[in-house]
C-alpha cells in the first residue's frame, strides 16, 4: 500500500539541509505507538521530496492544499485550473491580491507558494483536467482534489479507476478529495477499485430539486421562483439572441428587476438583486475557515499516506470519510463509506445498478431526470439496452434517428429487469442500470 | 425596458469581495467583524494562531494584534507560512503582522515584540481587546491573568495547543453568552401550530376546504396542505370526541385517511399537495412545547429578576416568559414553508401567519415597554431585536461559559460539577478525553520543567532526542494522575478492563505528545486554525452555536469531540 504513495529510494541527493525542516522531522525522525513498524523508515525525508503529487483545482481549497501541501515537505507538486481570479475569490483564496483579478488561478497561485516556500517546485495547468490523458494522471503518486463541481470529481474518479492495471501496483493513485459548502465540508480518501468511490457516494451529494416549470410559469409563491422565470421563460421570451452571461452586471440587473416586476404582480416579497445573483449563479456560501479544515484534512491525511508517519484514512476496511459540521458547535462524523457492488464504476461489473423508472413517463420525462437523481446525476445521456438504442444524444445524425423515442412510454421501450447501458460524455466510461418499475 | 422598475444600485465593492459570506451572517455579522480587536499572545512555532487569524483577517475583521517576542529563525520558515527567507533575524511579530496584513487592506494589523512576561504586568495593558487568543505553551501565571482580566471584563479567551497530530482549545465566554440568530437548520423551524390553531387560521382552512369533495380536480390538487390538515383534523375530532390523533397509531391512522383522500383520478395518479399533507404528519402534529432548554432560560435568575443593568437579552427573554405562561405556547414564528398551492392561496396563508406572528409580537413587546418603564431603563430596546428574538424564540441558545482549567505547578485540578461526566466520559471506546488530559499533562510538565537552570524559557517534553523516553514517562505519569484524580473526585469505579484501557490510551496519546517535542504541523494547526476562527467568528457575531467549551482534534483518527470541562 505505501509504495503506492511512498518512494523508496535512499535518501541522498534530497534536501540536506534539514534546519528548516526542524519540526516535520520531529516526526519523520521518531516512530510513535501508532506508527506501522513495518512501513516507517525513521529519516526517509524521500517518502515527501520526491513524491511528485497533483492537486485539482487552485480556488478556496485548492489555495491551501497547496500551502499546506508545501510545508509538509512536498517539492514537486502540480496544479490543474481552468478559471481566472475574480473579486469575490477574495475574501477567501488568500494567494490572491486585488490586482490578480483576471489571471489563472492555477499560475498565481502557483507562483506564490514557490516564492514564499523555497525549494518547492509548483508546475501549474491553466486549463481543463479533461485535456489530460491517462499518461499524465499515471506520472503522480497521489492526487488531491479541490473542486466545486461533482462533474469534476466524477469524471477523475472514472479515469482513476480506468488506469487501474492489477498487475501493477504503481498504477493505482489514491484519490483525496474535499469539497466544502458554508459551515459543512468532508474529507475522504479513495483508492481506486479497492475502496468506496466517487461513484459509489454519488448519493450524499444530491443535486438541490428544481422547482417544477408550471409553478414557475403559473403559480409563484416564493421570491426564487420569480426569480427562475426571469432567468428561465423571461430571458428566453424576449433576449433570446443575446447569451445570458452571469457574470455581468447587466444582465443580472435585467433579471432582477423582472423578476422584482413579477413578485409585485403576485404580491411576493423579497426579491433582492444579492438572491437574484445567488439563484442564477447557484452560489454557495464559502469562507475562509472551512476551506482551511478541509484543506488540511486532506493535506494531512496526504502527508500520513506519503510518509506512513501515522495511519492514515482510506486503508481497505477502515475509516475513509470525514464529515464534518460547524454551524451548531463543531460535529465530525469519521466512518469508513461501503464500496458498492453495483457501482456503475468500480463494481465487479456482475451487478447493474437497480433504478426505479415510472413505466408511464415518457422516454423524454426519463432522460431529463437523470440529471436530478441522486443516483445518477447525468445531464446528457444516450441510452442503449441489449438490443436498440433508445436515444443518443453524442451524435447529430444518431440523435435524428432516435428523437422520436423521445414521446414513446418507458414500458413501451423497455421490460423490467432489462438492462440498461447509459454514456454522458462527460463521463470516460459507461453506466449500467437495471430497470424496476416504479409502483 | 420603458415599464421595468428604476434602474438598481448593484452591489458596492465591498458587497461583491464579502458576498460569499454575507450569505452566511449578514451585514450585522460583519459590523459586528469589523469592531473587533483580537489579540493573539503567541508562542511556540507559532502556527496554529497565526492560520486562525489568516482566516479572521480574510473575511475582514476590524483590527488583530500580535504579540509575540520571537526572533525568525530557520526553523519557523519550514512550518510558518508568514515569514520569508528575508526576516531570518527580525521579530516574528512584526513580519507575521505585515504578511498578515497583506491578506486584506481593509484590517488594520499591529505587533508587539515586548517579551510576554513583563508586557501583561503593565496596568490596562489588555484594554483595547475585544477578544484574546491564547497559543501554548504559556506559563500558568499568566494564562491565570488572562482567565481573570476574561471573567473581570467579560471578554471571551481562547486557550490553543497545536503539538504533532493533535490539537485542543478551550474558551473560556462570559457566564451568560445568549445566541439569538442561530441558525437552525430547515427542516427544524416548520412551527405551524396545527393543534393549536387561532381562529383566524382556522377560517382559512374552512373556506379553502369548502365543498372539498365537489372541487374541480385542478382546485382540489392545489388546496395548500396546511388546509388539508387542518381540514381533516376538524373531521377526525367529530369522530373522536373532540381529541386529536396523539399517538403514534393515530397518527398513522390519520395519515392513511389523507392518503385515501387523495383524488388518482388523474395522469399523476396522484395529488401532490395531499403527498405534502401525509409526508408532515409525524413530523408536525405535535403539540408545540418549548425545549427544555428554553424553558431553562425562563427559569434562570437573570431572567426571573430584571433590574436597570440587565442585558436587553434578559429583558426580552422575561417578555416572552410572560407571554409563555400566559398562553402555554411561544410567540408564533410566521414563517410558512413553501408548498403546492397558488399563488394567491398561498400569500394569503403567510399572512395569516404574519398577522398573528405581529400580534404576538406587539404583546410581546408591551411586557418589554412595560419592563423597562418599570426598571427605569434609560434606552428602549430595538423592536427590531424583540422581533428577531419572537420568531427564533423556539431555538434560542444560552451558553454558560466557564473558566479555563490553568494548569498549576504546585496544585492538583478539580473539576467541580463536571467531574462525574468527565469521568464517565473518560472511559468511553474512542474517547477523546485521553488525549485532553495527556495536553493537561503537558502543561503539568511545562508548568514545572525549565530549559535551563536559570529559569526562562520552559522545558518542551521531547525537545530532544536524548530526553524522549525520560520525557515520555514524566508526562505520561503525570497524566495518569490527573485521570485517577479525576476518577476518585468523580466516585467513579470503572472495573478494572476499562481503567486499564484509559490507562493504554493515555500512555499512547502521551508517547505522540512527546513524539513530537513540541512541534506544530502545518496541516493539523491550519485545520485547528480553521476551527477556532470559525468559533471566533460565531462568538464576535453572537450567531450559530459556539463550542461549549472545549474541543479536542486527533489527526492520526482524523476526529473531533467537544466536551464541557
Ligand atoms: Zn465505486
Amino acid at each position: 500500500m505505501a509504495d503506492a504513495a511512498a518512494s523508496s529510494q535512499p535518501t541522498a541527493g534530497s534536501d540536506t539541509n534539514r534546519a528548516r525542516w526542524k519540526y516535520l522531522d520531529r516526526i519523520l525522525n521518531r516512530p510513535g505507538p501508532f506508527t506501522d513498524p513495518d512501513e516507517f523508515r525513521p529519516g526517509n525525508y524521500a517518502s515527501v521530496d520526491r513524491a511528485k503529487i497533483l492537486v485539482i483545482g487552485a480556488g478556496g481549497l485548492g489555495c491551501e492544499i497547496l500551502k499546506n501541501l508545501a510545508l509538509s515537505g512536498f517539492k514537486d507538486i502540480h496544479v490543474i485550473d481552468m478559471d481566472t481570479i475574480d473579486v469575490s475569490n477574495l475574501n477567501r483564496q488568500f494567494l490572491f491580491r486585488a490586482a490578480d483579478v483576471g489571471s489563472y488561478k492555477a499560475e498565481t497561485a502557483a507562483r506564490f507558494v514557490e516564492k514564499r516556500v523555497k525549494g518547492v517546485k509548483i508546475t501549474p495547468y491553466c486549463g481543463k483536467i479533461q485535456d489530460k490523458d491517462e499518461s499524465y494522471y499515471m506520472q503522480f503518486a497521489m492526487i488531491v482534489c479541490g473542486l466545486d463541481s461533482i462533474e469534476a470529481r466524477r469524471w477523475i474518479n472514472a479515469t482513476l479507476v480506468g488506469m487501474i492495471d492489477e498487475n501493477d501496483p504503481d498504477t493505482l493513485k489514491p484519490l483525496i478529495d474535499g469539497g466544502t459548502e458554508g459551515f459543512k465540508g468532508q474529507a475522504r480518501v479513495i483508492f481506486p477499485t479497492m475502496t468506496s468511490c466517487i461513484e459509489c457516494q454519488l448519493d450524499m451529494h444530491a443535486p438541490r430539486a428544481a422547482v417544477p416549470l408550471c409553478t414557475l410559469a403559473t403559480i409563484p409563491r416564493q421570491p426564487q421562483h420569480c426569480i427562475e422565470w426571469a432567468h428561465i421563460i423571461a430571458w428566453e421570451e424576449e433576449r433570446k439572441d443575446i447569451t445570458l452571461d452571469t457574470d455581468d452586471p447587466e444582465h443580472i440587473t435585467w433579471l432582477y428587476q423582472k423578476a422584482l416586476q413579477r413578485a409585485q404582480e403576485f404580491n411576493i416579497p423579497g426579491v433582492t438583486y444579492s438572491m437574484t445573483q445567488g439563484v442564477v449563479k447557484n452560489i454557495i456560501p464559502a469562507i475562509a475557515s472551512t476551506n482551511a479544515i478541509v484543506a488540511a484534512s486532506c493535506c494531512n491525511e496526504a502527508f500520513k499516506l506519503a510518509t506512513n508517519a501515522n495511519p492514515f484514512l482510506g486503508f481497505p476496511g477502515t475509516d475513509n470519510y470525514m464529515m464534518y459540521t460547524g454551524d451548531e458547535s463543531v460535529y465530525t462524523y469519521t466512518f469508513e463509506h461501503q464500496k458498492k457492488d453495483d457501482c456503475p464504476v468500480c463494481g465487479s461489473g456482475a451487478v447493474a445498478r437497480p433504478l426505479e423508472v415510472n413505466p408511464s413517463a415518457t422516454l423524454q420525462e426519463f432522460v431529463e431526470s437523470l440529471a436530478e437523481r441522486p443516483e445518477a446525476q447525468l445531464k446528457k445521456p444516450s441510452i442503449r439496452t441489449g438490443t436498440s438504442s433508445l436515444y443518443i444524444q453524442s451524435l447529430a445524425d444518431l440523435e435524428q434517428q432516435t428523437r422520436h423515442n423521445l414521446v414513446r412510454k418507458m414500458d413501451d421501450l423497455v421490460e423490467e429487469g432489462e438492462e440498461m447501458v447509459i454514456t454522458d460524455k462527460a463521463f470516460p466510461t459507461q453506466f449500467r442500470y437495471k430497470v424496476i418499475w416504479k409502483k | 425596458m420603458a415599464d421595468l422598475p428604476p434602474p438598481v444600485q448593484g452591489p458596492t465593492a465591498k458587497e461583491k469581495k464579502y458576498d460569499r459570506q454575507l450569505r452566511l451572517w449578514g451585514a450585522t455579522g460583519q459590523i459586528a467583524l469589523e469592531n473587533s480587536h483580537i489579540l493573539l499572545i503567541n508562542s511556540g512555532p507559532g502556527v496554529v494562531g497565526l492560520e486562525t487569524l489568516k482566516n479572521l483577517v480574510l473575511p475582514g475583521i476590524g483590527n488583530f494584534t500580535i504579540q509575540d517576542s520571537a526572533v525568525v529563525s530557520e526553523d519557523d520558515l519550514g512550518v510558518n507560512f508568514f515569514l520569508e527567507e528575508e526576516h531570518l533575524g527580525g521579530f516574528r511579530a512584526e513580519h507575521t503582522c505585515n504578511l498578515l496584513k497583506e491578506l486584506n487592506p481593509d484590517v488594520q494589523g499591529n505587533f508587539i515584540t515586548e517579551p510576554v512576561e513583563t508586557w501583561l504586568t503593565q496596568p490596562e495593558v489588555l484594554k483595547p481587546y475585544t477578544f484574546i487568543l491564547a497559543a501554548a505553551p504559556i506559563r500558568p501565571e499568566l494564562l491565570a491573568r488572562l482567565s481573570a482580566h476574561a471573567d473581570a471584563v467579560l471578554v471571551p479567551l481562547f486557550y490553543i495547543h497545536s503539538v504533532g497530530f493533535y490539537s485542543h482549545f478551550s474558551v473560556h465566554l462570559p457566564p451568560a453568552f445568549p445566541v439569538v440568530d442561530t441558525h437552525p437548520s430547515p427542516e427544524t423551524t416548520d412551527d405551524l401550530r396545527l393543534l393549536k390553531p387561532w381562529p383566524e387560521l382556522l377560517e382559512y382552512a374552512a373556506a379553502k376546504t369548502a365543498n372539498l369533495d365537489a372541487m374541480a380536480a385542478d382546485d382540489h390538487g392545489h388546496v395548500p396542505y396546511i388546509a388539508l390538515l387542518l381540514h381533516y383534523l376538524e373531521e377526525w375530532k367529530k369522530e373522536h370526541g373532540g381529541q386529536v390523533p396523539t399517538t403514534y397509531k393515530d397518527k398513522t391512522a390519520f395519515r392513511t385517511i389523507l392518503s385515501k383522500a387523495a383524488r388518482t383520478d388523474n395522469p399523476e395518479g396522484g395529488e401532490e399537495n395531499f403527498e405534502e399533507a401525509v409526508a408532515v404528519v409525524l413530523k408536525s402534529l405535535n403539540p408545540p412545547e418549548p425545549s427544555s432548554a428554553v424553558k431553562d432560560i425562563f427559569k434562570a435568575p437573570e431572567c426571573i429578576l430584571v433590574t436597570q443593568q440587565s442585558a436587553s437579552f434578559w429583558v426580552i427573554a422575561h417578555a416572552i416568559g410572560l407571554f409563555y405562561t400566559k398562553y402555554g405556547v411561544l410567540p408564533v414564528p410566521g414563517a410558512v414553508p413553501d408548498m403546492k398551492a397558488r399563488s394567491a392561496d398561498y400569500i394569503e396563508l403567510q399572512n395569516v401567519y404574519k398577522t398573528k406572528a405581529r400580534k404576538d409580537l406587539a404583546e410581546v413587546l408591551d411586557s418589554v415597554r412595560f419592563l423597562e418603564r418599570n426598571t427605569n431603563r434609560s434606552a428602549p430596546i430595538d423592536e427590531k431585536d424583540v422581533e428577531a428574538f419572537c420568531k427564533n424564540a423556539a431555538h434560542i441558545k444560552l451558553v454558560r461559559g466557564r473558566p479555563l482549567h490553568v494548569v498549576q505547578a504546585d496544585s492538583s485540578l478539580t473539576w467541580g460539577d463536571r467531574a462525574k461526566s468527565m469521568a464517565q466520559t473518560l472511559t468511553f471506546p474512542d474517547s477523546l478525553v485521553p488525549i485532553y488530559i495527556a495536553f493537561l499533562a503537558w502543561d503539568k510538565f511545562i508548568a514545572t520543567h525549565n530549559a535551563n537552570a536559570l529559569g526562562g524559557a520552559p522545558k518542551i517534553p521531547g525537545e530532544s532526542d536524548a530526553d524522549m523516553d525520560t520525557d515520555t514517562e514524566k508526562v505520561t505519569s503525570i497524566a495518569f494522575k490527573i485521570a485517577d484524580d479525576l476518577i476518585k473526585e468523580a466516585s467513579a469505579s470503572p472495573d478494572e478492563d476499562e481503567y486499564a484501557a484509559v490507562k493504554t490510551q493515555i500512555g499512547e496519546f502521551g508517547q505522540e505528545l512527546v513524539r513530537a517535542g513540541g512541534a506544530e504541523l502545518h496541516n493539523i494547526s491550519a485545520l485547528s486554525g480553521g476551527i477556532v476562527s470559525q468559533e471566533v467568528i460565531k462568538v464576535i457575531t453572537e450567531q450559530y452555536v459556539p463550542v461549549d467549551n472545549t474541543c479536542i482534534f486527533d489527526g492520526v483518527r482524523s476526529k473531533t469531540a467537544v466536551i464541557r470541562v
